[in-house]
C-alpha cells in the first residue's frame, strides 16, 4: 500500500479506537485536525514542518484525554 | 470455465442440483461427490498422495505461483509469508487458518472445510512448515458445527494414520461480519474479543501471544497444498496471469442453481450464470464481491470476467438481482446491517455508517428529501478510510457503486417514486443482529 503522504517529517497519528471525539486537539491545533460532523476528529496525513504548528500538535498530543493521539515519524502503515 | 457442480444454497434453499453445462476438472473441489461429506483421509492420500513437507523452497514456488489471498483482498501470499518468515527467525511464527467467513452470502470456505478437510490441514501443516510457525490454529465460526466436526473428524483421522504434524487446534468466535479480519482473528486468537486492532505493529510481527502471525483464508491455504504437490506452473495453467488459477464462487439470488462453484479467475460472468442455469427472470444488476463490494448493471454486466484485476471480486461472490427487485433497496438494507455490525470502536464507523444508512433507507422508501444525496456523497467521503480496520471503507464501497450503478433508479426515488419492486426482497436478507464478539 503506498501513502502519498509518505516522507520525512512527524505526522499527527490518530488511534480511531481509543478516540471519544472530546475534540481538544481540534481547539488546540486547527492547522491539522478539523472535526467531523459528529465531533470525531479528521487528522491531516501531511508531515508537519518544524516550528509553531508542530509545538502545538505535541501539545494536543499531551492533552489528549484519551491519549489517541501521537506523533510519528514512522511511514504510515494504514 | 466452469468446473464444479453447485454444491449448496447460501440460503440454504431446496432448489434442484444438477451438472454445470460445461464442466471442466476442478481442482480444489475435486475427488469425491460433494453429496458425500467429508472426504475421508484414505480417499485424500489415494487421491492426491502424500503432502509435501512444507520449508523455505515453497517461498520461491508461493510467489513464481502468482498466487493471491481468496479471503478478499487478493493480496499475494507470497510477500505475506515472507514477511512472516523474516519476523519468526526471532521466534517461532503461528499460523491461522482463517474460515470464520463473516460475509453472509458466501458459503464457499464452509463448503470447502466440511468437503475436503484434509486439503485444507495439509495446506495448514505446510505453510506453517514454510514460514517457521510451530502451531496451526484454524479459525472458525461457531455456528458452522459441520465444518468443526469435519476438521476434528480429519485430525484424528491423520493421528489413527500414525502422522506426527504440527499442533491443530480450532478457535471459535462469534459470527460478525468484522470478526474474519485479520487484527479481529488476531485478537480474538489470543483469548480477546472478535474486534479489529489499530495496526502496526501487524500481526506478521506481533500477532498471537506476540509471536509472528500469518492469517490466511481457508481457501488460499487449500491452493497451497496443491500448489507444493504440483508446482507453480501448473498453478498458472488456470486464471489470469495477474491471478492465477481457481477460485471458489458462491452464487446467489436470481439464478436457477445456487451454490459454490469452482472456476477459473477470469471467468466471464455470462458464462458463471449460465453454469448456474440461467438466470430465473431477466436480471437486474448483479452484486460482485459481497457486502463490501460492488454493483454491476446495464453496459458493466456485458463481458465482466471475475478477475480481481477488474472487478472488486472480494471472496467471490455473484447475488444476481431480478429485474423487479430494487438494488437500492439492497443495498440499504446491506448497509444497515453493515452499520449495526460495527464493531463499535471507531466514531466515524459508528456514526458515519448509522447516518449513511438512515439516508440510504429513506431514499429507498422515496421519503428522501432534497439534500439527502449531498448528504451521502458528503458523508461517504468524510468517512472513508477513518477506521482503525476497512469496515467502514467496505460499506461506502457498496453504497457509492450503488448509487453510480442504478442512477435512473435513483432519480426516481428521490423524486418520490421508488421501484415498485421496492418491498420485494430479492437477494438473501443480512441475518438478523448477531450477539457477542467471542
Amino acid at each position: 500500500m503506498t501513502n502519498p503522504a509518505a516522507g520525512p517529517g512527524p505526522r499527527l497519528r490518530l488511534d480511531p479506537t481509543r478516540c471519544d471525539g472530546a475534540g481538544y486537539c481540534a481547539e488546540i491545533v486547527p492547522e491539522l485536525v478539523t472535526l467531523d460532523d459528529w465531533g470525531y476528529p479528521i487528522v491531516t496525513r501531511e508531515p508537519i514542518p518544524d516550528g509553531r504548528v508542530l509545538h502545538l500538535a505535541s501539545r494536543a498530543v499531551a492533552q489528549c484525554p484519551r491519549v489517541a493521539l501521537a506523533l510519528t515519524v514512522e511511514p504510515d502503515r494504514a | 470455465m466452469i468446473s464444479a457442480p453447485p454444491l449448496r444454497d447460501p440460503a440454504e434453499s431446496t432448489a434442484p442440483r444438477r451438472l454445470p453445462t460445461r464442466p471442466t476438472p476442478p481442482r480444489l473441489l475435486a475427488g469425491p461427490l460433494l453429496a458425500d461429506g467429508a472426504e475421508c483421509f484414505a480417499s485424500h492420500r489415494t487421491r492426491l498422495g502424500r503432502r509435501p513437507v512444507g520449508g523455505a523452497w515453497l517461498l520461491d514456488v508461493i510467489d513464481r505461483s502468482g498466487l493471491r489471498g481468496r479471503g478478499g483482498a487478493w493480496f499475494p501470499t507470497g510477500r505475506k509469508w515472507r514477511a512472516v518468515a523474516r519476523a519468526a527467525t526471532e521466534r517461532p511464527a503461528i499460523l491461522v487458518v482463517n474460515a470464520s467467513e463473516g460475509e453472509p452470502l458466501s458459503s464457499k470456505d464452509r463448503t470447502l472445510v466440511e468437503h475436503r478437510p484434509h486439503l485444507v490441514i495439509d495446506g495448514a501443516l505446510i505453510a506453517a512448515e514454510s514460514v517457521g510457525a510451530d502451531e496451526v490454529l484454524i479459525y472458525l465460526s461457531r455456528p458452522s458445527r459441520q465444518a468443526t466436526q469435519a476438521l476434528r473428524h480429519g485430525l484424528r483421522e491423520r493421528r489413527r494414520a500414525g502422522l506426527r504434524e504440527l499442533p491443530v487446534h480450532l478457535v471459535h468466535t462469534a459470527h460478525r461480519y468484522v470478526a474474519g479480519e485479520s487484527s479481529a482473528v488476531v485478537r480474538r486468537a489470543g483469548g480477546g474479543v472478535a474486534k479489529p486492532t489499530f495496526s502496526p505493529p501487524h500481526p506478521s510481527e506481533i500477532g498471537v501471544d506476540g509471536r509472528p502471525t500469518l492469517v490466511q483464508n481457508a481457501e488460499t491455504i487449500a491452493h497451497v497444498a496443491l500448489v507444493a504437490r504440483h508446482g507453480d506452473a501448473w498453478f498458472r495453467e488456470r486464471g489470469t496471469d495477474d491471478a492465477p488459477g481457481t477460485t471458489l464462487l458462491t452464487l446467489s439470488g436470481n439464478v436457477r442453481f445456487p451454490g459454490v462453484y469452482e472456476v477459473e479467475v477470469g471467468t466471464q460472468l455470462a458464462d458463471v450464470l449460465e453454469a448456474a442455469g440461467g438466470t430465473l427472470s431477466p436480471p437486474g444488476g448483479v452484486l460482485v464481491g459481497g457486502y463490501f463490494g460492488s454493483w454491476l448493471n446495464g453496459p458493466a454486466l456485458d463481458g465482466a470476467r471475475l478477475d480481481p484485476s477488474t472487478i472488486t471480486l472480494g471472496c467471490g461472490i455473484v447475488a444476481v438481482l431480478s429485474r423487479d427487485g430494487c438494488p437500492l433497496t439492497e443495498a440499504a438494507r446491506i448497509v444497515t446491517y453493515l452499520a449495526a455490525e460495527s464493531a463499535g470502536q471507531c466514531g466515524p464507523c459508528v456514526f458515519g455508517l448509522r447516518a449513511i444508512a438512515e439516508t440510504m433507507t429513506r431514499i429507498a422508501d422515496g421519503d428522501a428529501d432534497r439534500g439527502d444525496r449531498t448528504r451521502v456523497e458528503r458523508w461517504m467521503a468524510m468517512v472513508a478510510g477513518r477506521g482503525a480496520c476497512r469496515h467502514p471503507d467496505g460499506a461506502i464501497n457498496h453504497v457509492r457503486s450503488a448509487l453510480e450503478a442504478f442512477g435512473d433508479d435513483l432519480d426516481n426515488h428521490l423524486a418520490g417514486r421508488p421501484c415498485p419492486g421496492s418491498a420485494r426482497l430479492s437477494l438473501t436478507p443480512p441475518p438478523t443482529r448477531h450477539r457477542g464478539w467471542r
